[in-house]
């Protein structure tokens, strides 16, 4: 096994996993109804391929991709659709989003093509399947998979580095996949890296899952010479590794070049979840409508990791484990380093959802937030070298001329400024304003992803 | 439900947690004043501290904003300052030195976390401008209970200086007098003289990550290269490095008031220019300026430079080309 190396900055916050770690992952009964919001990616939405009482089975396309960055959507149970209308999406707006009421069959729509030998496909199919399947990042950005596996013929990639990091704290779901399907991932492995034409490949885990680290590393050894050359990497914990820019500065002590992507490099960084969810698509021709999530906190009767099909509203995952335990102060989607909290319960999970996290109310503080009193702080934990406290007094004054002085479009929204800033000041939020605003002017803005 | 954004959680450390913690850091200096010099070192504190967080709540109604009198910011400003006094210092002089601090020095700016100077100096240094005979009466020792009657007398750095001023060798220093430096046992003032517990207290607050080596380190071995350098050549003329770097307000200055983190760059090189600025001016201003005593300018003027700095010296972007700078 190998030992990876340090990234600057970073925070060691409170991370809570002990509250799942160990759990099973379970299996949610069939919902009554899913509510499925045709935009689950970063990019174009979809287009709606049915009508209101319509009936649909599992497995079968609802929403058609209208762009390049974008990825098809699937009815995740068999049913009616009652409504096609906006609808709340964990995001905090309202998208178009189709709801199905379950017939309680669950059927799937069949005519699947399986393949027992993945390596036995040619490589154009297995990226059609990708891109049927509805494969986006599983690891929260939503990128569509299938954009990731085209890279331009000017890249020469040759190195895949699979991410387990899982460093948003509370969430256990990557980590129980690693546990429970080792076999998934390797799977996967072996698919993405004859797609790419890869030679090596890296799996990049922190030490608080040392059992993840074992059996992974079991896993690559079982295969030998059938997998290219494959590390597991123990990474020491330290949020927010699993940025994609901080795992490749982990792993391989390298910078993805401003305004760049990894590919610049040669690498492609995937999710273990995405891989896994890669070979089940590619294995049983099967779409993806389902996925692991953590559901935990203090607030939380029974906290679990759970497989759930997408567009399952939270009150339903909820009432399956046992509801709230006490009053609740706080439902987020996704870990609390950058998940949004959530105003209502009718909220599904989508594809890039990792876990519901329910804060109690004795756990929920609202401190005011006060002048920057220039600690710098925010300046020693930035992973990528800002100075957020100068972003921060600039937008507070609503100088964006200044303010983009200072690299906002570097900023990888990770929110470690406002985590150790004893003026808690919404630095992160302060950030984003400033890239709305350049987005907004229509200048040319780099995205950083 | 609350909704709040995201990161929904957060250390504990806040403003009120910085202050009181480098406020108690202070606090065995402080005693140790309030033991040698007896009770006129406890009415200088305490007039200084009422008289600050007086004016930060007058001021901070005048310009009607949100009252934090209780923050723990006017405190440590005020006791920062009374530290720096003699410990017979008059009651109006330590009264005016600690409005003008809080007033002048912070509020005007807008208040805590905008102010370009460290208030607690901005308030000596007026006094010393202003009142220079009830700033330079130094009281002889008189620890508390002892007795003995308050008299007066001269710093070991105003010795330093009536030999400079008059051309004659610097006056002889035995070990027993550097020892009694370290620990306290001397004149000057009040919260300055026992660089032991300024140093016990600094070596907590470099434990709780509320400052970092570079300034400190910086600041001391600048003075220690620079004025050793001057003494190997002259030993009879300037005072010996470890004499400049125990005596006077050097210690604390190195280590509660240049690193203030509102007045102090950003980054942990531009904490390192910065604190060199401090030592070589502190000596510059000790060994030819018209003050015994340099920190407190040392540390204003480079007060004036940390946008600067802070300007020229930014940490390496992620991705930047290195040694291409950040632009």
């Amino acid at each position: 096994m190998m030992k990876g190396n340090k990234f600057p900055g970073g925070i060691h916050p409170f991370y809570g996993k002990e509250f799942t770690e160990g759990g099973k992952t379970e299996t949610l009964p069939l919902p009554d109804k899913v509510v499925i919001p045709l935009s689950q990616h970063i990019g174009a939405p979809c287009k709606p391929l049915m009508t209101i009482g319509a009936m649909v089975k599992k497995g079968e396309l609802i929403g058609e991709t209208t762009g390049v960055i974008a990825a098809p959507i699937h009815a995740s149970l068999s049913g009616k659709i009652t409504n096609i209308g906006p609808s709340p999406h964990p995001g905090g707006n309202q998208i178009l989003s189709m709801t199905i009421e379950s017939d309680k069959k669950d059927e799937w729509i069949g005519g699947f093509e399986e393949h027992p030998d993945t390596l036995d496909i040619d490589i154009e199919t297995i990226k059609k399947i990708i891109h049927k399947a509805g494969i986006v990042g599983l690891g929260g950005a939503a990128f569509p998979t299938h954009v990731k596996l085209n890279p331009p013929k000017t890249k020469n990639v040759h190195t895949l580095i699979l991410n387990g990091v899982e460093c948003e704290p509370y969430l256990t779901a990557d980590h129980r996949l690693m546990v429970e399907q080792p076999n998934d991932v390797i799977e996967g492995l072996k698919i993405l890296t004859r797609i790419l034409g890869i030679k090596k490949a890296y799996i990049g885990i922190e030490d608080n899952k040392k059992d993840a680290l074992r059996i992974m590393e079991q896993a690559v050894k079982k295969e030998g010479s059938r997998l290219v050359e494959t590390h597991v990497v123990e990474l020491e914990t330290k949020y927010p590794q699993g940025g994609e820019k901080q795992l490749i500065q982990a792993i391989l002590g390298l910078e993805v070049p401003n305004g760049g992507l990894p590919m610049d490099l040669g690498l492609v960084v995937q999710n273990v979840g995405t891989a896994a969810a890669i070979y089940e698509a590619v294995r049983y021709g099967r779409p993806l409508i389902d996925r692991i999530i953590t559901i935990t906190g203090r607030g939380i009767a029974q906290p679990k990791n759970l497989r759930v099909r997408i567009g399952t509203l939270v009150r339903d995952i909820l009432s399956y484990c046992g509801g709230f335990a006490g009053e609740p102060g706080k439902v987020i989607m996704g870990g609390p380093m950058m998940g949004p909290a959530q105003y209502t319960l009718d909220v599904p999970i989508v594809k890039g959802t990792g876990g519901i996290l329910v804060f109690p109310k004795e756990e929920v503080s609202v401190e005011e937030s006060r002048a920057c009193i220039r600690c710098a702080a925010c300046i020693e934990v930035c992973p990528v070298g800002l100075l957020p406290n100068m972003l921060s007094i600039t937008a507070e004054v609503l100088n964006f001329a200044e303010a983009k002085k200072f690299h906002p479009l570097a900023c990888i929204e990770c929110g470690c400024c406002s985590y150790v800033c004893p003026s808690r000041r919404p630095i992160v939020h302060q950030i984003r304003h400033i890239k709305m605003d350049m987005a907004s002017t229509k200048k040319k803005v780099v995205m950083v992803t | 439900m609350v909704l709040g954004i995201w990161p929904h959680i957060r250390t504990e450390t806040n403003i009120n947690k910085i202050m009181y913690t480098v406020i108690a850091t202070l606090i065995p200096g402080a005693l140790a004043g309030v033991y040698l010099f007896g009770w006129s070192a406890i009415q200088v504190i305490a007039v200084s501290i009422v008289v600050a967080m007086g004016t930060e709540a007058a001021m901070q109604k005048l310009i009607k904003q949100k009252m934090t009198v209780f923050d723990g910011s006017a405190i440590l400003t005020a006791l920062l300052l009374a530290m720096t006094l003699p410990p017979g210092c008059p009651w109006w002089v330590t009264a005016f030195g600690s409005f003008f601090a809080i007033a002048i020095g912070k509020q005007i700016y807008g208040g805590l976390g905008y102010n370009p100077f460290n208030p607690a100096l901005v308030g000596r240094v007026v006094l010393l401008i202003g009142f220079p005979l009830q700033m330079t009466t130094w009281e002889n020792l008189h620890p508390l209970f002892s007795g003995v009657d308050v008299t007066t007398g001269a710093t070991p750095l105003g010795d330093v200086q009536v030999a400079r001023l008059s051309h004659k060798p610097v006056p002889d220093m035995e070990t027993h007098q550097f020892w009694n430096m370290f620990t306290g046992n001397t004149m000057g003032s009040l919260g300055e003289t026992s660089d032991l517990l300024l140093i016990l207290g600094g070596l907590y607050l470099l434990y709780k990550h509320f400052i970092t080596w570079h300034i400190p380190v910086s600041m001391i071995g600048t003075v220690v290269i620079f004025s050793g350098i001057f003494w190997l050549i002259d030993p009879a003329h300037y005072a010996n490095p470890l004499f400049h770097v125990l005596s006077g307000g050097l210690m604390l200055g190195a280590i509660f008031m240049a690193t203030d983190m509102v007045t102090c760059p950003n980054t942990p090189k531009g904490q390192l220019v910065f604190g060199a600025g401090c030592g070589l001016l502190t000596i510059i201003i000790r060994m030819w300026g018209g003050y015994p005593e340099g920190v407190s300018f040392a540390i204003l003027l480079m007060n004036s430079l940390t946008p600067m700095i802070d300007r020229y010296i930014q940490p390496h972007l992620y991705g930047a080309k290195k040694g291409a700078g950040n632009k």
